[in-house]
């Protein structure tokens, strides 16, 4: 019996002890008052019906029982259930409404808690709402960010006073991957990656001066400071770095005016600039010396010449002299104008364009300003421009322009090519069948007329500055007669382009930033004593021909994954074949999936081995049974003089420790028991990344057992048992 | 008779500069390059030197150098197709007599130097 019940029969009984005692009372008073005679009398009257008197009082108890009952549940036991239910909805965050019981007092008060919990949960909800729209902003301020940065010309590196990268955009990761000595293996990503070291590409001493500098102006009020210095990367390239500072920010978001906490490096490569503008040098040279010196020589001999004593055999001389000379001079000349019209040319802001982002625009253009049907010939091959596009695009509508009118043509094709280290772009139609001939033409000699638009210069003016030229073909084919106008333009050196694949692996943006890294970090700390969450990582797995890489089997594919500041940065990943240099037993084929003829071609473990080692550099090693890939590595050391003696953490020997009570250890049970999908398991890319996805789900969970310091962790897997295990 | 070494690797500078100095009445003495320069100054003891800048073996800078090195007051006038203020700074600071940067009048020339080998001949007067 519930303790309430208990209660209630209690005071039950107590109010029938109550009248119990209020009837003996009652028969003392009548006792008392009565004389013996009627006292007598009522005892008579009442004798023998003592049970039935009792029976009664018990009866009576009935009503009581049921009127008690009603009182507690109505009074006592509905506020009680009421401010257990409330406090359930308070501590939940639960929003359904309370039940209204008990008398009406309870009832009413059972509303006002239902109108406190609508009133939360609006609050509740609109507070969601507010935190999703303003968390919605700063994702699409961050996409747009992204997005800028990507589409930057210029390589954009966010790094903090230590020099590490905490933001580099899509151009910095391309230049960076041709400074890299093993870019054919890594992509760069050795060099550029987050939380890596600036200092892996650009010379300390160098940063450290130009970051003195900026600060120093900072200190003195400099509005916009910024240094700048040429520096030649490891692979002899030639970098332009231009530093500005990223200066800290009080808690109302304002910028501190003297105290930075990181700088932007806009780097360049010059290297062709560099080359350019030492072949301008030697031309110019060529032609004030060169010509400077035949001058002087004819000169000498045109005043010698003058002697009227000069004899015969001299004046033939001096006249040969003459002669060479000139010749010379206009040799030179000559060969001034074919190499250097590039390099001599005026000053415009020729940019690199890709040809079929002009012909769409052109298309587009010509569409949008005249009643004509604009369309691109052939396919275009990745042909690279040097181009004024504003200025040559006004110039192609001008020209449609003259075409439509002068030719009543009403389709112009457009198709570009490349000849002889130049680019031949050609407007096209079918010229009128109603003329003999066409008209006098001098369209490129006009001033530009596009549309409403009216250019101070003419197409030859435009093209001119572009070391170009145009003229007019007719040309016969399989339609008859067809007309072109040809325009002659300078090529530029193919951009650097990434493969579209390359971002194609993981879904979403790939994250090139890490705002968190400005914290500083734990660098100076003694590696054993650095907590797990903060340290940088390399998880990597391999594939091997075999189970016992001392007995001969070798590494046929390595991948790896940083985890840098908590994240797995899956686009600075490290996937390669390697050569075996021996054959792949077929046995072991369907497990890893990759053929002989996969791995042909491919570099051998001598130059993937230091590719990776620079790659994992400052990181610890995590492997899931590092043992065994650890040893894979270890075999190639005399052999290739790589040796890796970061510290290595097992995630196997890691959930051995946190899942004590678990039988099985192994990659697929962990995934499963951690709810994570395996994509592209047996690929030692795919195992890296879910090796990495355990090791962040085991760190919350060693720090539940008191192991938070990488120290800690190391000692802690050595007692495990699976850390026996020897290959 | 003075004697004039035209130092210059060009043939055809240097018929015109040899006649016009056997003209004025020197005798001439012809180096095709910086080392044979150096050489002729050692064993002919000209009294002054024409000297290309830009000469094969060793620039007319260097000989310049290794002239005044030896603490030689021979009189040098330096000829050159460079027409830099540092080119012109540089042989002045090395101890050039005097720079002309061609082309130059011939008669401009003999005229300067006349005035060194004068200036030679009455050392006081300077």
């Amino acid at each position: 019996m519930r303790r309430a019940e208990l209660q209630l029969w209690g005071a039950v009984g107590l109010i029938g002890l109550v009248c119990l005692t209020w009837l003996a009372v009652a028969a003392l008073l009548l006792w008392a008052v009565l004389d013996p005679q009627d006292w007598a009398t009522v005892l008579g009257a009442l004798g023998g019906r003592a049970g039935l008197l009792l029976f009664l009082w018990a009866m009576a108890l009935i009503p009581v029982h049921a009127a008690l009952n009603y009182l507690v549940n109505e009074y006592v036991r509905a506020p009680a259930r009421l401010a257990e239910e409330a406090r359930m909805r308070l501590e939940s965050n639960d929003s359904r409404p309370v039940e209204a019981k008990g008398s009406k007092e309870i009832r009413q008060l059972t509303n006002v808690i239902n109108d406190a919990i609508e009133q939360r949960e609006a609050l509740v909800k609109a507070m969601d709402e507010r935190v999703s729209e303003a968390g919605r902003r700063t994702e699409q301020e961050k996409a747009r960010l992204a997005a800028l940065m990507s589409e930057l010309t210029k390589s954009v590196v966010v790094c903090n006073l230590d020099g590490r990268i905490l933001l580099y955009n899509n151009r910095a990761r391309l230049q960076f991957k041709r400074l890299s000595r093993s870019g054919a293996v890594t992509g760069g990503n050795e060099l550029m990656g987050l939380g890596r070291s600036i200092y892996a590409v650009l010379d300390r001493k160098l940063v450290g001066h130009a970051l003195e500098n900026v600060q120093r102006r900072l200190k003195r009020g400099a509005a916009s400071p910024s240094a700048q210095f040429v520096t030649s990367a490891a692979s002899g390239k030639l970098l332009r770095v231009q530093m500005t500072p990223v200066r800290a920010v009080d808690e109302q978001g304002q910028a501190l005016a003297d105290t930075m906490t990181g700088f932007v490096l806009l780097t360049e490569n010059i290297t062709d600039e560099m080359h350019a503008d030492a072949e301008k040098n030697r031309l110019l040279g060529a032609l004030t010396e060169g010509s400077r010196a035949s001058l002087a020589n004819t000169r000498a001999a045109i005043e010698i010449l003058e002697d009227p004593a000069v004899d015969d055999e001299l004046r033939e001389k001096l006249l040969a002299v003459i002669r060479e000379e000139i010749q010379g001079l206009s040799d030179r000349i000559g060969e001034l104008q074919r190499s250097s019209s590039q390099a001599l040319r005026s000053r415009w802001p020729l940019e690199d364009m890709l040809g079929s982002d002009l012909i769409d625009a052109a298309i587009t253009r010509i569409e949008s300003a005249l009643p004509v049907r604009a369309t691109l010939e052939g396919d275009i091959d990745t042909i690279w421009l040097k181009i004024e596009s504003f200025s040559l695009l006004q110039g192609l509508v001008h020209l449609a322009d003259r075409i439509h009118h002068h030719c009543k043509a009403r389709w112009i094709s457009l198709r570009l090519q490349e000849q002889n280290e130049r680019a031949l772009l050609d407007l096209v139609w079918t010229p009128d069948p109603d003329r003999d001939s066409e008209p006098e033409m001098n369209w490129e000699n006009e001033a530009i007329s596009a549309g409403e638009d009216r250019l101070a210069m003419t197409l030859m003016d435009v093209l001119e500055r572009h070391g170009g030229d145009c003229w007019i073909e007719r040309e016969e084919g399989a339609d008859g007669t067809r007309c072109f106008f040809r325009l002659l333009l300078p090529l530029a050196a193919p951009q650097e382009e990434l493969p579209a694949t390359t971002f194609q692996r993981y879904e979403g943006r790939p994250e090139f930033y890490d705002f968190d890294l400005f914290q500083s970090d734990n660098r100076s700390r003694k590696l054993d004593d650095c907590r797990l969450r903060e340290l940088s990582y390399t998880v990597f797995d391999t594939e091997t021909t075999g189970l016992n890489p001392a007995g001969g089997d070798e590494i046929i594919q390595i991948g790896a994954v940083r985890i840098v500041n908590g994240k797995i940065l899956a686009q600075e990943c490290f996937d390669q074949l390697v050569d075996p240099k021996r054959p792949i037993p077929r046995a072991s084929i369907p497990i890893h999936g990759i053929t002989p003829d996969m791995v042909k071609d491919q570099p051998t473990i001598d130059e993937v081995l230091p590719a990776f080692h620079a790659f994992s550099e400052e990181t610890v090693l995590v492997a899931h049974n590092a043992a065994f890939d650890m040893k894979c590595l270890e075999v190639k050391q005399d052999q290739t003089g790589v040796v890796f003696d970061q510290p290595v953490l097992d995630t196997l020997l890691l959930s051995a420790l946190v899942q004590e009570n678990q039988e099985r250890h192994n990659l697929d049970d962990l995934a499963e028991r951690f709810g994570l999908n395996i994509l592209g398991r047996h690929t030692a890319i795919g195992d890296a990344m879910v090796t990495a996805e355990i090791l962040l789900r085991l760190i919350p969970l060693l720090a539940e057992r008191g192991i938070h310091t990488l120290g800690e962790a190391l000692e802690a897997s050595r007692k495990t048992w699976y850390a026996r295990v020897k290959y | 008779m003075k004697k004039i070494l035209i130092a210059d690797d060009e043939p055809n500078i240097v018929i015109s500069l040899e006649y016009l100095m056997k003209r004025e009445g020197f005798e001439v003495l012809i180096a095709r390059d910086g080392e044979e320069a150096l050489a002729l100054i050692e064993h002919e003891a000209p009294d002054l030197v024409l000297l290309d800048a830009m000469m094969p073996k060793k620039t007319g800078f260097d000989v310049l150098q290794a002239v005044r090195q030896k603490r030689s007051a021979l009189k040098i006038i330096m000829l050159t197709a460079k027409g830099r203020d540092t080119d012109m700074e540089k042989g002045r600071a090395l101890g050039a007599d005097d720079y002309m940067v061609k082309p130059f009048s011939t008669r401009e020339l003999v005229e300067r130097v006349r005035r060194l080998l004068d200036q030679t001949e009455s050392p006081s007067a300077s």
